[in-house]
């Protein structure tokens, strides 16, 4: 007893002089920009750990992260320092060259970094990864075995099973999803489009090609799937749909690995909470390519900042995401890429998705435009008001318009 | 007043106008006029913890020189103003020409976003300003006949939907509304439908924004004629209570046209605040039914990649849009301060 007290008091003072000293920063401005879900708030209070002195650190996590970032670092001295930012957001980034190589700063600091988390551009690193996300099944264990089926690994399966469900009274809309008009409208569309087995662009250029048999199919499943959700999908984001799953009005959705751990938290009633299980992605059509898409959470440096809050900024995330920080609380938030990781059971999924050769999402410069215009282009098809074909010819019509302003046809 | 005094007591509004509105509506009508430089793009190796791939990014040093040759980016004249995503002349000329019927052309306007969000904006504008002007004036009218005592508790009630930021006061009646709020089962009750969504239905929709127009708004315009009410003369209404004049005719002949100058002025910035509808549709989250120029210039700058000139070509066009509404008023207004001779 008294020998596990002092233990406590001594890893307490290690802790807390780490914490002030233990980053190793002696001035420095770290203001941080990123997402809000659980794992990147843990890597945001990492970094504050490293406040003191003449250290400031200032975080702003939010879902609207994409929206400020980018004005954010183009001042000079640029707001934020670092933004937290996935393979879809760094093209923001990098477009409009607001981020520092950081090859010299991981020569200095970054020891402990694994040659797999550098994202690099012909040689220059320009982020650190330090987890890896997707969509995959999430899934009722219990309502399923009430019906006797195991879980569906297609989407064709996700539409039986749902309908079982439906007629066996239990629910009477089974299926979750991000549906909700926009960037997760879009997303799902992305999915099920690589699915079934398209390619976004004309190979080489950026000229779209989405209005094919591909995309038509991909379509008409996701207005299948829609047919067995709320009604009011197109209002659904991941929040609203996580609230869905709490509230026990949904059994199989596609949903983010980062998301499921909330889904089994202790404030979720029991007999939801602990018959919640994953798998990973379904595939669609016949394909074999999972109808999802591989993401890495990571962290980039601002350009337009001295030196010196660079380095601090460097060394506060490093901070963040040392191996350290992984416990029994913050490792099954994420599958994290940092050294010394355990994949946890709420990893599986995303390692299913890895193992089945999920796509990434594609880093090009000109998929946010792509993503957009299918995000509005897409409701009124989920809404049963015009055709596959018409609303694939919207995204393309619209996409083309906004690609030639901005330079890229 | 002198026009030396005068010159002084106006310069800081006349700054403050300037940097404020002149500086910034310059800047938008620039940038509506050009467009980034074309995107120099280079194949590169670019590496992540799924592997390495070669694909496009963009070259910075080309576009740097670029860049600071002509900071503006390139000139495009009325080319973003035409396009497919604003006033989209092209597609409209096809739809003209391939019509079948009016309606259906009509409604294959309302497949080009800035049509859309017009035939929403529209709506919105018609349905919700007399609707506000005449709810304004019966709260008006009805919290004027209470006892004094009464008076100020009930203005502050009446003003309450005002003072809840627009944003916060939808989101608060979007959770009532949803399927599983309180108003929402409540009307599932009532219709016997369990299916019945405000949120999953166009019309529904757009009735919601509506009547949340309307009870945003309708204490702006009460709180104006209440204080017009204070200075309807009692000897005209003591008149036409001897002429024998029902309460009615007394409001028709007496209050209301007291009130008209007040009635104008809520209109014109009632028309104004209309049109720029904004804060509702995000609050719904029903932009897959209604969208508003507002929210088309918002979703232009809130995506990965903002499309500035897109924005700024939809604000200069949503001033015109504005200038268009207020003419009638503005003329009339301008008629009665400069009467002809």
């Amino acid at each position: 007893m008294f020998l596990k007290k002092i233990a406590t008091v001594v890893a307490l003072t290690t802790l807390a002089s780490s914490a002030w000293a233990g980053c190793g920063i002696s001035e420095g401005r770290v203001s941080i920009v990123g997402n809000e879900f659980p794992a990147i708030q843990t890597v945001g209070a990492g970094a504050v750990e490293c406040a003191g002195g003449s250290v400031t650190v200032e975080k702003n996590l939010t879902a609207d992260h994409q929206k400020i970032n980018v004005p954010g670092m183009q001042g000079n001295p640029a707001e934020f320092t670092s933004a937290i930012v996935a393979n879809s957001s760094i093209v923001a980034l990098m477009n409009n060259d607001v981020i520092r190589p950081l090859n010299d700063l991981v020569a200095k600091h970054g020891q402990g970094l694994q040659k797999s988390q550098l994202i690099t551009i012909d040689g220059n690193i320009m982020g650190v990864a330090f987890m890896a996300n997707a969509q995959h099944l999430v899934f009722r264990a219990d309502i399923l075995d009430q019906l006797g089926m195991a879980p569906p690994t297609t989407y064709e399966e996700m539409l039986v099973a749902a309908a079982n469900i439906r007629a066996s009274g239990l629910m009477e809309n089974p299926v979750g999803g991000a549906y909700k008009a926009g960037w997760n409208l879009a997303e799902e569309f992305v999915n099920m489009y690589i699915g079934q087995g398209g390619e976004f662009f004309k190979p080489g250029s950026a000229e779209i090609a989405v209005n094919n048999q591909h995309g038509v199919d991909a379509l008409h499943m996701m207005r299948a799937l829609s047919n067995f959700m709320n009604p009011d999908f197109l209002t659904h984001d991941s929040n609203a749909t996580s609230a869905e799953w709490k509230a026990g009005n949904v059994a199989i959705m596609n949903m983010w690995g980062s998301r499921v751990g909330p889904l089994k938290s202790d404030e979720v009633d029991p007999a939801v909470a602990n018959n919640t299980d994953i798998a990973g992605p379904m595939t669609v059509g016949g394909g074999s390519t999972p109808a999802s898409t591989l993401w890495w959470d990571g962290f980039t440096i601002s350009k337009n900042i001295s030196d010196v809050d660079a380095e601090a900024t460097f060394i506060a995330m490093m901070h963040a995401i040392r191996p350290e920080m992984l416990n029994d609380e913050t490792s099954p938030l994420a599958v994290w890429l940092i050294d010394g990781y355990q994949p946890t059971d709420a990893a599986k999924g995303v390692f299913a998705a890895a193992a089945m050769g999920t796509t990434p999402y594609p880093m090009l410069p000109y998929a946010g435009l792509m993503h957009s215009a299918a995000g509005s282009e897409l409701v009124d098809f989920m809404q049963g008001k015009e055709t596959a074909s018409q609303a694939l010819a919207d995204i393309e019509a619209a996409y083309t318009t906004a690609a030639k302003e901005k330079g890229y046809l | 007043m002198k026009h030396k005094t005068f010159f002084w007591f106006f310069l800081p509004t006349a700054l403050a106008m300037l940097l404020f509105i002149a500086l910034p509506l310059t800047s938008i009508v620039s940038q509506s006029f050009h467009a980034p430089h074309e995107e120099v793009l280079l194949i590169a190796e670019i590496c992540d913890p799924f592997g390495c791939k070669t694909e496009s990014t963009i070259d910075h040093q080309a576009t740097e020189q670029l860049k600071q040759d002509k900071p503006l980016g390139q000139w495009v004249g009325f080319e973003i103003y035409t396009d497919r995503n604003h006033l989209a002349f092209k597609e409209v000329a096809q739809f003209w020409h391939s019509r079948s019927s009016f309606t259906g052309f009509v409604s294959s306007l309302n497949n080009l976003p800035f049509y859309r969000a017009m035939g929403f904006t529209l709506t919105y504008v018609i349905v919700v300003t007399p609707l506000v002007i005449l709810f304004g004036l019966i709260i008006a009218l009805a919290v004027n006949s209470l006892h004094r005592h009464l008076k100020g508790l009930m203005v502050f009630f009446s003003l309450l939907p005002m003072i809840v930021t627009p944003l916060v006061g939808s989101l608060i009646l979007f959770w009532m509304i949803d399927a599983r709020g309180i108003v929402g089962s409540g009307l599932q009750e009532i219709f016997s439908d369990p299916n019945l969504s405000l949120k999953a239905s166009t019309g529904l929709t757009w009735i919601t924004l509506i009547v949340y127009g309307v009870w945003h708004s309708a204490p702006f315009a009460f709180i104006v004629f209440y204080a017009g009410l204070q200075t309807v003369p009692k000897e005209t209404l003591e008149s036409a209570m001897i002429d024998g004049a029902t309460r009615f005719q007394q409001v028709m002949h007496v209050v209301v046209p007291h009130l008209a100058p007040l009635v104008a002025f809520v209109a014109l910035i009632q028309l104004m605040d209309n049109f720029r509808v904004f804060e509702p549709i995000v609050g719904f989250s029903a932009e897959a039914h209604a969208t508003s120029l507002s929210w088309i210039i918002w979703n232009d700058i809130g995506q990965e990649i903002r499309l500035l000139s897109s924005a700024a070509t939809t604000s200069v066009l949503t001033i015109i849009g504005v200038v268009i509404l207020l003419l009638p008023v503005l003329i009339k207004t301008w008629r009665e301060f400069n009467p002809e001779k």
